[in-house]
């Protein structure tokens, strides 16, 4: 089943949407992202699955097309980089308190500010911790390949509809820039509005028919003890998601002494790290969140009875190695390796990074 | 001679006015001498007349109407402040046999949302706005706005409303009014029996509008805010009457049965 590409990143995003029978893509251009609205215009959806594609006047719009269009219970999305998503943050809180389903990537690039259109992974926090205001969360996907870039489309529109709530892609320019072979997914028709009604009747603002109450798609709770309740329920989900949703990769985890903890395309080079490390003798292994929320808590926790050290590598000042020194909890050492500002490290620096680590540098 | 008793006037036959469903029976929230109150009836009214309650969705703005949803009875999203025109220009692309309108103060659309309405209406998008205008913000306790008149005093102008310090006032509508996308637009007021039905016939042209897909409808209500301008209801119609007016006349700006384009090319000619 499915069809084998080649295909940019970026591109694939794409077409996934169209394939997995997404209603509708609300964009504004930024680099290092624009192939996906790019593609999507080419390809031209409307007349074929009927998929509305549009270019918003900006990132603030884009995301508050998705909240009217999630609103409706359609399978709604937007993408954009770094700076993008910061002006987007309102709406997504807004997503995320009116338990609106919808998928958002971001291609992350280099900050802080304008910064630069290179790779970056320095959007963890933003991504992971809020970013916006309030108590919320959503789910998160890393992809590491083309390859999942194509995958967590479905999987991101799923997971939003399974808790009514916003799924984001994490990616950044490495993945989204590079092209690789993938196997594209068969295409699935749009929901119909019988599909919407079984999915989505019980809250969707569809039109008030005679038979039920008004809907009302909101955020706004003025009493507070309501207010409470609401996000009671909010924290209950996220818990629920904590148990069921926790996705993550293991490499030459088995006999690991040392462990490499990465994401993305940080992972892939590990990957490769651990490749020279093992050539060299040195017994290490990565551990790659494929979720980066709900992260893998657990499994870090388990890991660190097992081996000496766990070294987190990510293109930031480090952000994630934080969640990996909760998960740790000073049982062993846990250090940070990055290279930030658009830089992409190489696997031999980070190899070398690991063992100084391992002699008991920082 | 024989006494008419009250049971036998209160007849169906009788019956010269009444409330229509689509309107709920929740008190509402807006102050006394408020044209939140009347235009929501209107607007109720209308759904009721064109018999699409099953069809309407509202999207109600951040401001004094930011609870609408609770007095009109139809499917509702509540957008963030200034971007109900972008949740109704992707409900209308997804459900475009629906009727989907906006209803939005003069501080979400004028000022935060300016760049949303504007650009919602410049892309024609087949959808109605009801823009209600008290030149203040109400809900946040009657700060200056955008449409504030000059020499208004708001909270945030004590001293009145100065062009050196605040700048002019901003004539929205007539912005609209230039863009090619936009079909209808007008400026009405609700302060009179002959004005609310004026002001309902142009909402009701509004909706209809939509069926026939020319772009979009934009009705102005120059309305008051008799807790922001710290008058009587009656006192704050007059002070709307002589001085609302004179910035804001009431009456049609753009009433356009043509396609968009061809408004279009008049310009570039």
């Amino acid at each position: 089943m499915g069809e084998l590409k080649l295909m940019k990143g970026n591109e694939v995003i794409a077409e996934a949407a169209i394939r997995c029978g997404c209603d509708g893509y609300f964009g504004y251009p930024i680099t290092p992202q624009s192939e996906i609205m790019e593609t999507l215009m080419l390809e031209k959806p409307w007349e074929t699955t009927g998929m509305v594609v549009l270019q918003a006047e900006s990132e603030v719009a884009s995301i508050n097309m998705l909240y009217g269009g999630a609103s409706c219970g359609k399978k709604v999305m937007t993408s954009s980089s770094s700076p993008g998503i910061s002006l987007m943050l309102e709406g997504i809180s807004y997503l995320a308190g009116a338990e609106l389903p919808c998928l958002i990537v971001n291609v992350v690039r280099g900050g802080p500010g304008l910064g630069t259109i290179q790779p970056s992974q320095a959007d963890y926090f933003q991504t992971t911790k809020g970013g916006g205001h309030g108590d919320y969360q959503v789910i998160a996907l890393a992809p590491a390949s083309v390859q999942e870039m194509n995958d967590f489309v479905g999987l991101g529109f799923d997971l939003a509809f399974k808790y009514r709530i916003p799924s984001l892609i994490l990616t950044d320019g490495v993945i989204g820039q590079m092209m690789e072979k993938v196997i594209v997914a068969d295409h699935k028709p749009r929901w119909t509005d019988a599909e919407i009604q079984k999915i989505s009747g019980t809250w969707a603002t569809t039109g008030k028919t005679k038979n039920r109450e008004r809907h009302v798609v909101t955020s706004l709770n003025l009493e507070s003890e309501k207010q409470e309740i609401h996000n009671h329920h909010l924290q209950a989900k996220y818990r629920e998601i904590e148990v069921n949703e926790v996705r993550f990769e293991e490499f030459q985890t088995k006999d690991a002494e040392y462990l490499f903890v990465a994401y993305g395309s940080s992972a892939r080079i590990c990957q490769k790290s651990v490749e020279l490390a093992r050539a060299k003798g040195i017994k290490v292994g990565l551990l790659r969140p494929i979720t980066v929320w709900p992260y893998p808590t657990v499994r870090i926790a388990e890991l660190a009875t097992k081996v000496k050290g766990m070294l987190a590598v990510e293109m930031s000042a480090g952000q994630m190695v934080y969640d990996v020194r909760l998960a740790v909890n000073g049982k062993i050492p846990v250090s940070h390796f990055g290279r930030y500002g658009g830089v992409i490290p190489s696997p031999g620096e980070v190899l070398e990074a690991m063992e100084k680590f391992i002699k008991g540098g920082k | 001679m024989a006494t008419i008793e009250i049971k036998d006037i209160i007849k169906k036959e009788n019956l010269v006015y009444g409330k229509t469903k689509i309107l709920t029976d929740n008190i509402m929230h807006y102050c006394p001498g408020c044209s939140h109150g009347v235009t929501h009836k209107i607007v109720a009214e209308v759904i009721e007349e064109l018999g699409i309650q099953d069809k309407t969705i509202g999207v109600s703005p951040v401001g004094c109407s930011v609870l609408a949803y609770n007095y009109l009875d139809i499917d509702w999203q509540q957008a963030a402040h200034g971007r109900a025109p972008a949740l109704a220009t992707a409900t209308k692309r997804l459900m475009p046999d629906h009727y989907v309108f906006t209803y939005q103060g003069d501080g979400d659309l004028a000022s935060i949302g300016a760049a949303e309405i504007l650009h919602a209406c410049n892309r024609g998008e087949n959808i109605t706005v009801i823009f209600v205008n008290n030149a203040i913000y109400g809900m946040t306790g009657g700060q200056m706005a955008p449409t504030t008149l000059l020499g208004m005093a708001t909270a945030t102008s004590p001293y009145g409303r100065e062009v050196a310090l605040h700048g002019y006032p901003l004539k929205i509508t007539e912005l609209i009014a230039l863009l090619p996308g936009v079909a209808y637009v007008t400026r009405q007021s609700v302060q009179t029996p002959a004005a609310v039905r004026k002001a309902k016939k142009a909402i009701k042209k509004g909706f209809e509008n939509q069926a026939k897909k020319i772009g979009t409808s934009f009705i102005e209500i120059v309305s008051t805010c008799s807790s922001g301008w710290k008058l009587s209801p009656v006192d704050s119609n007059r002070w709307m009457e002589e001085h609302m007016f004179k910035f804001y006349p009431l009456g049609d700006l753009k009433d356009s049965e043509k396609a968009n384009e061809e408004d279009y090319k008049k310009y570039i000619e």
